[in-house]
């Protein structure tokens, strides 16, 4: 066992590598293991309207950037003769349309796809944010000096602070100082203003609540409150730390939504709509994006991906091969063969590729009982077999389509020389070993064959091998393993039956 | 469906496919030594230099237009035999027992021509029955006479013994007796008779036939238990010197007894078949795994069979 350590060690080094990559890939680019796994895509649509009076117009949105627990897929802008784009500063994103000469009503669209992703990091501050320094007049400087006391004696921490204080403010039965704050102050500044003025930093940022298929949706405030660490969200109505998963924050840092300039009565509205992409679709364009995509064959042309499909199927067959002879013990003509038919059955599906492989091996072995008797050299026989097979293919073909079959043009796809080379070897099996060898190694084939058929036709083989290139290391590792492997094959317990009597 | 659960064969001891791949062939036989016994004509040559009989050698056909010269080679010969050098199985082997006229008669009792015989010759050498269908050579040999008392048991076809030899000892053996069904060939997948026998003496143990036990032989009707082989100790011992002569740590040797010259070694086989166990009722690896734990090896082809003798002997041992 000690000496063949250092190959069970490398094959599961292989297998252990072979299954990281595939999940590193899934986990870090998303490419699903599932065929045709569906993800909810959010399409947010900003509409932004209002009148022009006829002078250059500029308009600037703030547009979301890394809203915490959703990943930007593709954002674009439709907005009749507007110039458009997207302005990068330090601490916000906007997108800026401008016009020489605009009047009347006017209507911009800003679009941005949306998936929902727990991973992505909240925004940090470069530099830790302060408080804003807020000045009050009495009498309201001794109310909200009184309310902050108050809650400040309740609470610990940045968190549970603004709890209290939200508990304060919203208390069905508000005291005097509570009730002057509140009538002279809008109510989500007024918390804000509260909480820099006791020396916590805090800001309200904009949430959009996302249900599939509104229009006209508004904007709602959140508050934040930095903990020294990080902007924590807090409903501030109810004082629930934390944002709904079915929030998006469109607004965080920046100070306005939108400004326009040359224009008024400017609003700004939300449509939003749930699309379901597959999960495929999804990390293709963005590893195209990221350029992390370099390991994926989608980056070749359509054409080489094609022949790739089929290339990285045979590994596959080679796998089922392996299983059937050396576990089962099936005895097949000619070892790989089977996998040759199997790709052949891949195209041509399964029964229109049985009959026509039958048919053409069938009519082969009748020509080829005739070459036998001109008593050729092997070549020239095996060469004029290859031609006879072409024959016996264009003739199908022909027929076949004259009846209405297409399944006769399918023969086209099995390799020629395969087919020869099966024919003479079935040939010189009758004459030795007579028809009842040819039948079992000939059944034999054809069973693995379609076995190797249904695995590499699954979707999910096709879309792992395809996908998942590095799962062939896998493969490798369980063909090197078999390679390995000296117990009974299958068919020997049946083939050893008659021991039964010396077993004492 | 009939099974026997992998449990009771390895109580047996039966060596499978697999293992005998993995752990015989692929350790104790040296890849490079695989030529010399895939074809006829090396493994002939070979045991002349290595002292081992071999049935005389009488023309080599290489080239197409050599066969031109067959008819001239066998012009005075009465019977003969046309063996491809890398055919495997007993394929493309020609016995042709005598004349009748200007043709030959077959083994089997069929006549066939001078021109047919030609016709096979040219199949051989285009690599009908070799390997991957590479060009081969046809040997052209003396025909045994096999041995009457030997030949009275075997259908047609010359009876041959096939020994099992493990690093130079001889571990089992099985005497093959052609039938009806096997077309006079003593090839056990093509329905000849396997009778097993005991190292120590060279007398029959079992009977198999397609792998079923069979108590006496289908066409000639006679019992097997009277069966015994002349001079079995030094058939054993030609075998063991096989292992000097090529190396091969796990291999076969086809032997037959020849009424006149005694043991002759036919071919020998790098990838010995399995059903010698069945002849036997029982499995190869204790046996083998006896001879892996020597812990001193004999040096000579005659201690080696003297310790197989012993070792094996079934009236003492179960091995």
């Amino acid at each position: 066992m000690s000496r063949r350590f250092p190959f069970y060690f490398a094959i599961a080094l292989l297998i252990i590598a072979g299954i990281s990559l595939a999940s590193f890939r899934h986990i870090s680019l998303g490419v699903p293991f599932a065929v045709g796994e569906q993800r909810p895509v959010w399409m947010v649509e900003a509409r932004v309207d209002f009148v022009a009076l006829g002078n250059p117009v500029l308009v600037s949105l703030h547009l979301p950037e890394r809203p915490p627990g959703f990943r930007q897929l593709t954002e674009q802008a439709a907005s009749p003769g507007y110039g458009f784009s997207i302005i990068q500063r330090s601490q916000e994103r906007r997108g800026e349309w401008s016009i020489r000469q605009a009047s009347g009503p006017q209507t911009l669209y800003y679009s941005i796809q949306l998936v929902a992703d727990g991973n992505v990091q909240p925004l940090i501050p470069d530099t830790p944010p302060l408080a804003e320094a807020v000045f009050w007049e009495e009498p309201q400087a001794t109310a909200a000096r009184e309310l902050v006391q108050r809650a400040r004696q309740k609470s610990s921490t940045s968190e549970s602070f603004t709890r209290e204080l939200i508990k304060l403010l919203q208390s069905s039965d508000p005291d005097q100082n509570t009730a002057l704050l509140l009538a002279s102050n809008e109510y989500v500044d007024l918390v804000t203003r509260m909480l820099n003025y006791a020396g916590v930093p805090a800001q309200t940022a904009d949430g959009l609540k996302l249900e599939d298929a509104r229009r006209r949706q508004m904007l709602r405030p959140f508050l934040q409150v930095y903990n020294g660490r990080e902007w924590l969200t807090f409903n501030p109505e109810t004082g629930e730390q934390g944002l709904p998963g079915d929030v998006l924050l469109w607004r965080q840092t920046a100070p306005s939504l939108l400004d326009v300039m040359g224009g008024t009565q400017s609003s700004v509205s939300f449509s939003m709509l749930r699309q379901t992409v597959p999960a495929l679709q999804l990390s293709r364009e963005e590893s195209e994006r990221q350029g992390l995509g370099l390991m994926s064959l989608y980056q070749l042309p359509i054409e080489e991906q094609g022949m790739f499909r089929m290339l990285l199927l045979l590994p596959l067959g080679a796998l089922v091969v392996a299983f059937m002879r050396i576990i089962i013990g099936v005895r097949t003509s000619g070892t790989f063969m089977p996998v040759l038919i199997a790709i052949a059955f891949v195209q041509t599906s399964l029964v229109p590729g049985l009959i026509a492989f039958i048919a053409v091996v069938s009519l082969g072995l009748l020509m080829r009982s005739y070459l036998s008797s001109l008593n050729l050299l092997l070549v020239s026989r095996i060469s004029a077999l290859i031609i006879l097979v072409i024959f016996i293919t264009t003739g199908l073909s022909i027929v076949g389509y004259q009846m209405g079959f297409n399944t006769g043009m399918t023969v086209t796809f099995f390799p020629m020389v395969i087919l020869a080379w099966t024919i003479e070897r079935m040939s010189i099996l009758w004459e030795e070993e007579g028809p009842h060898e040819v039948m079992v190694q000939g059944a034999g084939s054809l069973f693995v064959a379609v076995m190797a058929y249904l695995v590499m036709d699954a979707p999910l083989a096709r879309h792992l091998t395809f996908n998942f290139p590095e799962l062939h290391l896998v493969v490798l590792g369980l063909i090197l393993l078999m390679g390995n492997y000296t117990g009974y094959k299958l068919s020997e317990l049946r083939r050893f039956y008659p021991m039964k009597v010396y077993d004492r | 469906m009939r099974w026997i659960s992998p449990r009771r064969l390895n109580r047996v001891g039966l060596l499978n496919m697999n293992r005998r791949n993995v752990d015989y062939i692929a350790r104790y036989n040296d890849r490079s030594a695989f030529p010399l016994v895939d074809n006829k004509l090396k493994t002939k040559l070979l045991a002349q230099d290595h002292e081992i009989a071999t049935p005389a050698l009488i023309q080599v056909v290489t080239q197409q237009h050599e066969i031109r010269h067959f008819r001239e080679a066998v012009a005075e010969l009465d019977g003969f035999a046309i063996k491809p050098a890398k055919g495997s199985g007993g394929k493309g082997i020609i016995v042709l027992s005598h004349r009748e006229g200007d043709d030959f008669v077959k083994a089997s009792g069929a006549r066939v021509s001078v021109t047919t015989i030609e016709r096979d010759l040219s199949n051989i050498l285009a690599g009908l029955y070799s390997l991957g269908g590479t060009p081969d050579v046809a040997i052209v040999e003396k025909l045994i006479r096999c041995e009457p008392s030997l030949a009275r048991h075997s259908y047609q076809g010359v009876p041959d013994i096939r020994i099992i030899v493990f690093k130079g000892y001889p571990v089992m053996a099985m005497l093959r007796l052609s039938t009806q069904a096997s077309d006079g060939k003593a090839n056990l997948h093509q329905g000849a008779v396997g009778v097993g026998l005991d190292i120590a003496t060279g007398k029959p143990l079992n009977a198999v036939q397609f792998n079923r036990p069979v108590y006496e032989h289908p066409d000639t009707g006679k019992d097997f238990s009277d069966i015994s082989i002349e001079d079995w100790r030094n058939m054993l011992v030609t075998a063991s010197r096989c292992y000097e002569a090529t190396g091969l740590g796990y291999m076969g040797a086809d032997m037959v007894v020849d009424a006149s010259e005694g043991p002759l070694l036919l071919e020998l086989n790098a990838r010995p078949g399995l059903a010698i166990q069945m002849a036997n009722g029982r499995g190869l690896l204790p046996r083998l795994q006896h001879i892996e734990g020597l812990k001193r090896v004999h040096l000579t082809p005659e201690k080696r069979v003297n310790y197989a003798m012993e070792a094996f002997d079934l009236s003492h041992q179960l091995l």
